[in-house]
């Protein structure tokens, strides 16, 4: 199945054969986000990344689960899949395992990624399937207004935590790296030009690679992120240059410095994906089978238990 | 049952049998031991064995919920004609503990023969019910292997004193144990052949007689293969074209995921072992969406997880096949004995108006077919498709005809040929059934669609306005109503009117259909119905039940608040009649023919009707 999605890449339509697209051509819904939303930087960026590599539009699969920037596809006139809260991760994992033709994104929150489907993460990213996560995080559940997330920092107050959030809040960078994620970079959307070079890296990526991108609630959480922003007197601090992504513990003290920390790659290793491991099954028990078709195999099979 | 068939031994054809052989027609043979005791590996060679030659088999496991130790049986009913429990009571029962005997005599028939090991067992020396025969079963195996195996080799003794006293055919059984443990090395095929052949060549004395299986008049010659359920589906499915999987392990489902993840990479195929049940049905839609039919599965507790996606599913009328191996519930409950309850939540479970299609099998065979089925039904419709197995199917060894894999297997890759303009995957179409598009698959229009759980129109967006709405519940539903009208119409097992008609589903099946047998060999007017699509339920059951004085529904659940099974509460909704009662239980063991047969006698009795026969 594998091989015939191999056939299917040789039969794509040769990209000189198409005019080339502009963002124009990738807009789809108007985007449901409140003015000012961190999430309208993020859409952006990713037409224009598609803009300039002209991958063609049945190649892009744009999976969500449910929040706010998990409407995400929906504004993308490409495949695209609105899931279950959490669960965007695994259903990526099915369409990736299936489809190494696709260009596979998954756009979600900060609940999406570490609170309802934080086990979900673990496992693609230790997992090590290709594919691009980009968790735009805003430290508040906005989709249902205003309550308590998994990033919100003690003393925020929400209409869960009136008095302002009591529990120890999750730091990502330190989740994303114990959970072995092979590419961890942190942005922030109010740098266009930070994001899009994240994204591009992410993406040039081979194995599971993770974008925390602070995106701002406007609406619930306004000036959350302006510490990190230099438009609003905060401080920008790209990860030194002589910081060595492929060192773990490195990469572990760098997410420990204290907000708004440090913004860039993290992280980052070669290690075989889940995709190159499974094909190297179906190739190595292919040939230990002769090639055999499905009808032999079968064959085979029930003679011997006759 | 080995002394009512006994046929009279100077009608023998060929006369090649041993002297003073009793011909039979089928026998029950129980061992009862301890789960190390490799009972199991005994049933399995005797039911591979009479699916080598023409008798037929049916075989019954229990296992005990603990890892290690604790309990276990295995019944075997071999028989020359067709099979279809796996007995009620035992012509023979093999005892290896104190505790296997004092646990399981009372299953031993009256004149019946007992086996103990007369190392461990010290039976009632008063009785005259039964004949027992102590064997050193323990000592002899220590004899025959000794050094380290200890008494690694009882249960291959054993089967070499059942394969003396039924004459079984010994160099075909040595061929198969040198095959199956071929991977174990040298030491270990000795040890096993060498208990065999103690154990063949222990004199048993006078005691007791040898048996002869009577060739059936109809003599099978087509060729059988011998599998258990959970097989059954899996190789199903590699021949529906499945070649996407994703599970997570759970008792009884497990064994269909190991298949899988070994078979499927030769198919190139690919099966991933997911982090919980919520990422293997998510998986299993992700790989749908992409173009392959996928499968997941699991046992009750593992479905309610599933059933969030499952909603998913059907909002996005993804196809997709569930396979659900039911055990005893709620929550964690008998995770080693069958029962029949999760009817329900196969056909109603989550939250909105979700209709999916249901299907039971009845037997190992039709598990194979079954999934098939399933698998063609799930990409004709668009629909998620749950198999409701079990665990008694899961576990038996079955012998059925060899099918026709040339013609079974399928590719069903997906198709990528472009589509539009104005494609509209959710049509309102008369037949309700919606048509994906892979992602790969070019638009001429330059528009492409997005797939969600949230209310769309035809065309995929989002819509929540009340007309929309109103039309895409209605278009789900009239698909499957669109099904039920194709489905073959249902059809009993004897006359189509009569007194009383048994309905059952799934495992039940075989039990129900030999009741009807022994009530009609006495002169009774009882008929059966198997109901193998759940939902949606086929053409013709309500014309059925009015040809019937009174409709049972055997199943393995309980007869809830208001007396009915989970099947015949559906059906007493579809069919609104009161004739509809239940013959429920929940011991957590397959049904036996007595059982039917005395359940439907009690409500007879309760309707003042003279009772049937005497079970």
């Amino acid at each position: 199945m594998i091989a015939e999605a191999k056939d299917l890449q040789a039969k794509e339509i040769k990209l000189t054969d198409r005019p080339k697209y502009t963002k124009k051509d990738l807009v789809a819904d108007h985007p449901t986000w409140c003015p000012g939303c961190g999430d309208f930087s993020v859409l952006s960026i990713y037409f224009k990344m598609m803009e300039k590599l002209q991958l063609p539009h049945e190649k892009i699969t744009s999976i969500a689960g449910i929040g706010c920037s998990s409407r995400f596809p929906y504004f993308v006139n490409a495949y695209g899949v609105h899931f279950l809260h959490g669960r965007a991760a695994p259903f990526a994992t099915g369409v990736s395992m299936m489809r190494p033709d696709l260009h596979v994104f998954v756009f979600g929150g900060d609940g999406d990624a570490f609170s309802i489907g934080g086990n979900h993460l673990n496992h693609a990213s230790r997992k090590n399937v290709k594919m691009t996560y980009v968790i735009m995080d805003n430290f508040v559940y906005g989709l249902t207004k205003k309550q308590t997330s998994p990033t919100s920092p003690l003393g925020f107050k929400s209409k869960t935590d009136p008095g302002g959030a009591v529990d120890q809040p999750i730091n990502p960078m330190k989740q994303l790296i114990a959970s072995g994620a092979t590419f961890i970079a942190r942005t922030h959307s109010h740098l266009p030009n930070h994001v899009m070079e994240m994204m591009e890296k992410a993406m040039a990526h081979d194995g599971f690679s993770v974008i925390e991108c602070l995106s701002e609630c406007t609406e619930f959480y306004p000036g959350a992120f302006d510490a990190a922003n230099p438009r609003k007197g905060g401080a920008f601090n790209l990860v030194p240059a002589d910081h060595s992504v492929t060192d773990e513990i490195a990469a572990y003290k760098l997410a420990m410095t204290p907000f708004p920390g440090y913004f860039g790659v993290f992280y980052q290793e070669q290690r075989p994906t889940k995709n190159a491991l499974e094909a190297k099954l179906i190739a190595d028990s292919k040939a230990r089978a002769e090639n055999a078709s499905p009808t032999e195999l079968l064959q085979k099979t029930f003679a011997r238990l006759s | 049952m080995i002394d009512e068939k006994v046929a009279d031994s100077s009608t023998a054809p060929g006369g090649q049998r041993p002297p003073g052989a009793r011909r039979i027609q089928d026998a029950v043979i129980r061992f009862a031991g301890n789960s190390q005791d490799g009972i199991q590996a005994i049933g399995g060679f005797l039911a591979r064995l009479a699916g080598r030659t023409d008798k037929d088999v049916m075989t019954y496991m229990t296992i005990p919920a603990t890892i290690s130790g604790g309990p276990s049986i295995y019944q075997v009913r071999l028989g020359t004609g067709e099979v279809l429990s796996a007995g009620d009571d035992v012509d023979i029962l093999v005892t290896f503990y104190q505790h296997s005997y004092n646990d399981h005599i009372s299953t031993l028939r009256d004149g019946g023969i007992l086996i103990y090991d007369s190392d461990n067992v010290q039976p009632d020396p008063n009785q005259k019910r039964y004949r027992a025969i102590g064997v050193p079963i323990t000592g002899q195996t220590v004899e025959a292997i000794g050094g380290t195996a200890k008494d690694k080799g009882k249960n291959m003794f054993v089967l070499g004193l059942i394969a003396r006293m039924f004459d079984l055919d010994v160099p075909k059984l040595e061929t198969m144990l040198q095959a199956y443990y071929k991977g174990k090395g040298e030491d270990v095929i000795r040890n096993v052949i060498g208990a065999f052949n103690a154990g063949y060549g222990y004199d048993i004395g006078k005691v007791t007689d040898t048996f002869e299986f009577v060739v059936p008049s109809t003599r099978v010659t087509r060729k059988q293969v011998v599998m258990d359920g959970n097989q059954a589906i899996a190789y199903g499915a590699l021949a529906a074209g499945i070649r996407f999987g994703a599970g997570y392990p759970i008792t009884p489902w497990s064994s269909i995921m190991e298949i899988l993840r070994a078979e499927l990479p030769k198919y190139g195929g690919i099966f991933m072992q997911a982090e919980d049940e919520l990422a293997a049905i998510a998986m299993a839609c992700g790989a749908s969406y992409s173009g392959y039919l996928s499968l997941t599965g699991t046992s009750g507790p593992g479905l309610s997880l599933k059933t969030e996606a499952l909603g998913w599913a059907v909002m996005a009328e993804m196809p997709i096949v569930i396979i659900d191996v039911q055990r005893g519930g709620p929550s964690t409950g008998l995770p080693t004995s069958v029962e029949q309850s999760d009817l329900n939540i196969a056909c109603f479970g989550g939250h909105g108006d979700s209709p999916r299609i249901v299907l039971a099998p009845s037997s190992v065979e039709d598990c194979f077919y079954i999934t098939l089925e399933a698998a063609k039904l799930a990409r004709e419709y668009s629909s998620p498709v749950i198999i409701l197995s079990d665990q008694a199917l899961a576990t038996r060894f079955e012998a059925w005809e060899m099918p026709d894999l040339a013609k079974l297997t399928q590719d069903i890759s997906p198709d990528f040929s472009a589509r539009g303009p104005n494609y509209k995957p959710y049509e309102n179409a008369a037949d309700g059934i919606a048509h994906h598009a892979p992602p790969g698959t070019p638009m001429v229009d330059g528009k492409y669609p997005v797939v969600t759980g949230l209310e769309h129109d035809e065309a995929g967006h989002p819509a929540s306005r009340p007309a929309n709405h109103v039309m895409m519940v209605a278009k789900r539903r009239r698909k499957l109503q669109v099904l039920a009208g194709r489905l073959p119409k249902a059809e009993t097992y004897g006359p189509a009117e009569g007194n009383v008609l048994l309905v059952g589903w799934g495992s039940s099946h075989g039990p129900i259909r030999e009741a009807v047998d022994k009530a009609r060999a006495a002169g009774e007017s009882v008929s059966s119905l198997n109901i193998r699509y759940i939902q949606p339920l086929q053409p013709g059951i309500g014309e059925i039940f009015e040809g019937f004085n009174h409709v049972f529904v055997a199943e393995i659940n309980d007869e809830g608040l208001y007396g009915y099974g989970q099947l015949a509460a559906l059906l007493r909704a579809r069919y609104c009649t009161d004739k509809i009662r239940g013959i429920n239980k929940t011991d957590g063991l397959p049904f036996k023919v007595r059982e039917i047969l005395n359940g439907m006698n009690e409500k007879l009795k309760q309707s003042a009707e003279p009772a049937l026969v005497s079970a």
